[in-house]
């Protein structure tokens, strides 16, 4: 599997995203500066986290006008998968691949911790090596990671199963107490309606090797070497 | 000319900042403060006789997420 991140100005969550990505699948990706209107032949595209433009107007929204987005966003509407963690996810909204939009934390704190997710669809590309509403642990990083949809597209959204992730409890219940910025209906990530791109608040990239955060972010990554080789 | 556009967050959609604000000035001791609602306010450099269509445009392009927030170009 070929893989790709993009760089923003601001991004800071490459480096981890690259290191799990070698880690995992054993091939180092390609950094692509988001100035460049070319993008290197790839199987995954990746926009990593961090504070895109210093988050300037909204979280993300910059970044999705930047020069290199055209290619991906072509690229992602002909299929190639696109992973999208963090201010990844928040790009992503903004560039309406996937449904929704992310707010501040309900609390209006930073939050930086480990949290519980709970595996809700494991017929995807990106989540096929996690067995059925397992329970893992990855930490989360963010201010504004406050999943918002209205009632007709989260009713769309469980519909056609594009609901990756919800925020659980250990023992894998969905609880109000679990839920660490107030997203709808717990939400962590969620896919496109043809599962080929896949964004999300926490971080996967974080949790790969067992001395730093666990290793349960592992299967994700393992999940697209199984599909894309 | 200026125009000037104001960015507000859609009714129905929760405003953690602006609680935040309200929560303040009540232990400010402004009691009678109610909800508070925050947004944005910009300015925009652009020549005389610009459309609205034009900066509605921007709006919807760039400067807000219809997901959550309207806007109003108020000059």
């Amino acid at each position: 599997m070929k893989s790709a991140i993009i760089l923003f100005p601001g991004t800071n969550r490459e480096k981890d995203m690259e290191m799990a990505l070698t880690h995992v699948t054993g091939r180092a990706p390609d950094i692509v500066w988001h100035k460049e209107s070319t993008l290197p032949e790839c199987d995954l595209m990746v926009l990593p986290g961090g504070f895109s433009y210093g988050d300037y107007l909204r979280c993300g929204a910059m970044a999705a006008h930047s020069p290199i987005m055209k290619e991906v966003i072509a690229r992602a509407q002909k299929g190639v998968r696109l992973l999208a963690v963090c201010n990844g996810f928040q790009m992503l909204v903004e560039t309406g691949l996937v449904p929704g939009a992310l707010l501040h934390n309900r609390s209006v704190k930073f939050i930086c911790k480990q949290v519980h997710l709970r595996v809700e669809n494991t017929t995807t590309d990106f989540t096929n090596a996690f067995s059925r509403h397992q329970v893992i642990q990855v930490p989360v990083a963010h201010g504004e990671g406050n999943y918002f949809i209205d009632a007709n597209g989260l009713k769309a959204l469980e519909d056609n199963d594009q609901i990756a992730f919800r925020y659980c409890d250990a023992t894998g219940a969905i609880t109000e107490a679990a839920n660490p910025n107030g997203a709808v209906a717990n939400i962590a990530g969620v896919f496109n309606t043809t599962k080929t791109i896949m964004g999300m608040m926490p971080h996967p990239e974080n949790a790969v090797v067992p001395h730093v955060n666990g290793h349960q972010g592992t299967a994700l990554f393992q999940s697209l070497v199984e599909a894309l080789g | 000319m200026k125009a000037v556009v104001k960015v507000t967050l859609r009714k129905g959609v929760l405003d953690p900042q602006g609680k935040a604000i309200e929560s303040a000035l009540h232990s400010l001791g402004f009691a009678e403060v109610g909800d508070v609602r925050q947004g944005k306010f910009i300015e925009i450099d652009v020549p005389d006789g610009t459309s609205k269509d034009r900066l509605k445009e921007m709006c919807q392009k760039l400067l807000t997420n219809p997901v959550t927030e309207d806007f109003e170009i108020v000059a």
